[in-house]
């Protein structure tokens, strides 16, 4: 491998010398975990399924190499390239959305995605990114009074919100409000406010609650576990028991041959199973450091808009794997929430990188953007 | 740089302004413009830490779960995966060439219980072994107080057992829907029907073949070549006639000597099917399709065919058998010895091995062996059954190997293998292929042997009984032909004079052979009937007299009613 001196000012070098290498490694842990999880998990499901047995593992492998390239290409990228490509992706994952309406074949009672030849791809999934990016620019123009920010954000939430709320996809459309809230609440909106929008999030939710049948019942069920089928999740909690803190081994697990979503929604516990809950606390340190490494330099940062993007970003990786992990051991309802870049799924490993992908990209060290010295910034993560 | 220094003072001034903040908090929205971005960034910083703090508590108490989870760590969670029951293809009926059923599928229950949801396991096994006193209470309230999530607790319930144990009405016990394979007939052809295990695959068998044929023939009923009501005779037949003599084994076999299908096959002792590890690995050997063994002067009747269809000897060739045969270290001796001049009918209605063995020596060895091989007795069978022998042949084949087997020692075939040999020689030389399927278009194999030796064979067979040592198998009505066989059983070093394998070789009618059968009897003893004889003529002949004559009716073969034997030609052919 060439070697990369700081004084090479190639493209690559600049890249290398200048993003946040931490996140980087951890990131690179998150996938090297997905792979070796993958061929844990999806095996048993697609066995199940009367597929090659690894099927699964095949098509993850096929999108890796494309998200590689995105989380890479799109880290290269200057802040205000990011907010471009934020623009073009938004506009084109909306114009997606709007044709599975029309368009999308119906899967297990909703239509969220588009088949492109062997393919299908959730252009929401694309939209969940480009959403934080463009609010956050929004809120920061409009801090400075150039453009009406708030009501644009508020616009652009609405026409999201509708569509998420027609296909129906109500996982994506909470992500995307915990988005916005928090988005508004760094922005420096008052408590009222931030009271008034979490009444209304509330109110939604227990509308959600009371006339969605689905949410019901999964809440029901939640709450008093007597009340209905808690199979996936009793079963989910077994499996950490079974694999105490060192775990079964790797292929020993049993949970994977019986849970539907194990290469998807419950592969944290897959996980747990066979590499113990050492392998889980792992995931659940990964996620954490990149989310808190994360918040810190948003701290430190002196642009708003840098500030307010990376932060939505984080939250939107942060708070789906938080979810995920969450119902998993039990905390939190169930909930079709993947694990970023553990999950099976194409269309969820690409956003994924995109996600992280414009994260690194503006977490990059620029001349002037931080707020703390640089040292004392070494001194903080050595 | 610009944007640098400012940024420098918005820190300043968050030092100085925390009590600022939080009294009176900046609404970006009525903000003083001069400074928007570094009051924003101020409150946004102060709200980025409540979301680190938020943060940190959530992924911590997610850990904390997982943590306390992996702390209640508990070994009997391993029994929670339930493996999925095995897709039980309902397994085909099988049923006998006339519809009989040999065996079918019946649906029974059998009783689980979820351990973890049985409220009181004393109690609940207390109710259910009044109902199943079979189980043992003792057991059957440790399995329930296991806390395992599947446990059997009993398989294959009756009916009436399963409506008792439902009405017992106890929390946490179940019936799962289990197919169980069910033989009807008991001990019945169980050597061709095979069985299953504890899963319905079948293991040995036709029930083995089953599972073995593509997919496209599943589901439909399988008829077998088997005649019930033969295979009974056969069966309770062999079984008397092993009483009688205090044979160790018996098999017999029942071809049709056209198309080459099994009317019955049975290996004694048998076992049940439903219920196969009760009998002992012995009693489940198929000593008719699997067991090898020199079978004697049966196999006089391939040497004598072999001879005549070379051309070099005719049925008036006569041979000396006034002496003992010394090759090498070996003497061929004959144990009827008549001491004199044979010609070819009399060595074979007599069974001179002499004789017989300087028959072979004319015949040639090369010639002798591929005529054995084009009986199909020097290859193994390719029948449905797993349980198919391959010969035992001699390595290298000698000339001295030819003289022994000429008479039937030195090559171990099966007894399935000989009776199709048997058919042949007298259904006109048409290649028999014994299958246990019954035949919708009985296809003729080629021929392998001219109709002018065939027709000989029967001649020499009838004979036989007519005259010969084959006397006690002669049926009223059904002329029998055949041969006998009476073979010592080969022990360490040498032949036992003492146990013998006997064997009788034949077929009926002899005026239009229809059948060909072999019977096998293991260290058969000599009875005061028999007057302390243990040969094939006193045991294995009588015995296929007596099935001929309770099988031939059934058959449907015509008594003969005026039939002028062929053998009166052959029987000219005398030297005394």
């Amino acid at each position: 491998m060439m070697r990369l001196s700081r004084t090479n000012r190639t493209p690559l070098s600049e890249w290398w010398w200048t993003v946040d290498r931490w996140t980087l490694l951890a990131i690179a842990g998150l996938i090297v975990l997905g792979i070796v999880l993958s061929l844990a998990a999806s095996p048993a499901v697609a066995q199940r399924l009367n597929l090659p047995n690894f099927h699964f593992v095949y098509r993850q492998m096929i999108f890796l190499a494309p998200a590689l390239v995105i989380l890479i290409g799109v880290s290269m990228l200057s802040v205000r390239q990011v907010r471009r490509l934020a623009l073009i992706v938004f506009g084109g994952a909306f114009f997606l959305m709007l044709a599975t309406l029309v368009a999308g074949p119906e899967i297990k009672g909703a239509t969220r995605w588009l088949s492109i030849g062997p393919f299908s791809i959730q252009p929401s999934e694309f939209m969940k990114p480009a959403f934080a990016v463009l609010v956050a620019w929004l809120f920061a123009e409009g801090a400075r009074k150039k453009i009406a920010g708030v009501p644009l954000a508020l616009a652009l939430y609405g026409a999201i919100a509708l569509l998420l709320v027609l296909q129906p996809d109500f996982g994506q459309l909470s992500l995307v409000t915990i988005i916005l809230v928090a988005l508004f609440f760094f922005s420096g909106l008052s408590w009222f406010w931030i009271g008034s929008i979490g009444t209304v999030a509330l109110a939604g939710a227990l509308m959600a609650y009371s006339f969605v049948p689905h949410v019901t019942s999964r809440v029901d069920r939640f709450i008093n576990p007597e009340s209905g089928d808690t199979y996936q999740i009793d079963r989910a909690l077994d499996a950490f028991k079974a694999g105490g803190f060192l775990g079964r081994g790797p292929g020993e697990g049993e949970v994977k041959r019986i849970l539907p979503d194990a290469h998807t929604d419950f592969i944290f516990a897959v996980a747990a199973e066979e590499y113990g809950v050492f392998a889980g606390l792992m995931i659940i340190g990964l996620f954490g450091f990149i989310v808190v490494r994360t918040l810190m330099r948003a701290r430190g940062e002196s642009d708003l808009f840098v500030q307010l993007a990376a932060s939505g970003l984080v939250l939107l990786i942060g708070v789906q794997a938080l979810i995920n992990m969450a119902v998993n051991v039990n905390l939190l309802p169930a909930k079709g929430m993947t694990l970023p870049f553990i999950s099976y799924g194409g269309s969820s490993l690409l956003a994924v990188a995109l996600t992280l992908g414009m994260l690194l990209a503006l977490t990059r060290r620029r001349a002037g953007a931080s707020l703390a010295q640089p040292m004392a910034m070494g001194r903080a993560f050595a | 740089m610009a944007r640098g220094f400012s940024s420098q003072q918005g820190r300043g001034s968050r030092a100085a302004g925390i009590g600022y903040d939080m009294i009176a908090r900046p609404d970006f929205a009525s903000s003083g413009a001069a400074q928007p971005d570094a009051r924003v960034l101020d409150g946004g910083r102060r709200r980025l830490s409540l979301a680190l703090v938020f943060f940190v508590g959530a992924f911590a108490v997610v850990a904390g779960r997982l943590a306390l989870l992996g702390a209640a760590s508990d070994a009997d969670v391993r029994h929670a995966y339930v493996p999925p029951a095995p897709v039980q293809a309902a397994r085909p009926d099988i049923v006998d060439r006339n519809g009989e059923i040999m065996a079918t599928d019946i649906i029974t229950a059998s009783l689980f219980a979820d351990a973890r949801k049985v409220l009181s396991p004393g109690e609940a096994a207390r109710q259910i072994v009044r109902v199943l006193p079979e189980l043992d209470e003792e057991k059957v309230r440790a399995d329930l107080s296991s806390e395992r999530a599947f446990v059997w607790l009993k398989r294959d319930l009756s009916p009436r057992q399963q409506y008792a144990i439902h009405n017992l009405g106890i929390p946490g016990i179940d019936f799962r829907r289990e197919l169980k394979r069910v033989y009807p007939n008991g001990r019945a052809a169980a050597h061709v029907l095979g069985y299953v295990d504890i899963d319905n695959q079948g293991i040995s068998g036709i029930e083995k073949y089953l599972d073995t044929r593509g997919e496209a023939e599943q589901g439909k009923p399988v008829r077998l070549s088997i005649d019930l009501r033969v295979q009974h005779i056969l069966t309770g037949e062999l079984s008397e006639a092993m009483k009688t003599f205090s044979a160790k084994a018996a098999s017999g076999v029942v071809v049709d000597v056209r198309s080459g299908e099994v009317m019955a096959m049975a290996s004694l002792p048998d076992f049940d099917p439903n219920d196969p590890t009760a009998s002992s690995d012995f009693a489940r050997f198929n000593r008719a399709s699997l067991g090898v063994y020199e079978m004697g002067s049966t196999f006089k009747a391939f040497t004598t065919a072999a001879a005549l269809e070379s051309g070099r000897v005719s049925l008036a060739q006569e041979y000396d058998a006034r002496e003992p045969i010394r090759v090498a270290r070996f003497t061929i001796n004959d144990y009827h010895a008549q001491r004199r001049w044979m010609s070819v009918p009399e060595i074979f209605m007599h069974s001179s091995n002499i004789g017989t063995a300087k028959m072979a020596m004319d015949v040639g060895r090369d010639e002798h062996r591929a005529f054995l091989g084009k009986l199909g007795l020097l290859t193994r069978a390719g029948i449905e059954l797993p349980e198919s022998g391959t010969p035992l042949l001699p390595h290298p084949w000698t000339d001295i190997s030819m003289m022994t087997i000429s008479y039937g020692h030195g090559l171990s075939v099966t007894p399935l293998q000989v009776a199709a040999a048997g058919a042949t020689l007298v259904n006109g030389g048409y290649k028999v292929t014994p299958t246990f399927l019954r035949q919708k278009v009985p296809a003729a194999g080629p021929q392998v042997i001219s109709q002018k030796t065939s027709l000989a064979m029967r001649a020499l067979m009838r004979l036989v009984v007519e005259e010969g040592t084959g006397s006690n198998a002669d049926v009223p009505g059904y002329p029998v032909m055949g041969k006998t066989g009476t073979a010592e059983k080969a022990v360490a070093g040498g032949y036992s004079k003492k146990s013998l394998i006997t064997s009788f070789l034949s077929a009926f009618p002899a005026n239009d052979p229809q059948f060909a059968m072999l019977v096998v009897l293991d260290e058969p003893k000599g009875t005061k009937e028999t007057f302390g004889y243990a040969t094939a003529g006193w045991n294995a002949a009588p015995l296929t007299g007596r099935i001929v004559q309770r099988i031939a009716p059934l058959l449907g073969v015509k008594p003969a009613e005026r039939w002028v034997s062929p053998v009166q030609e052959a029987s000219l052919i005398r030297t005394e």
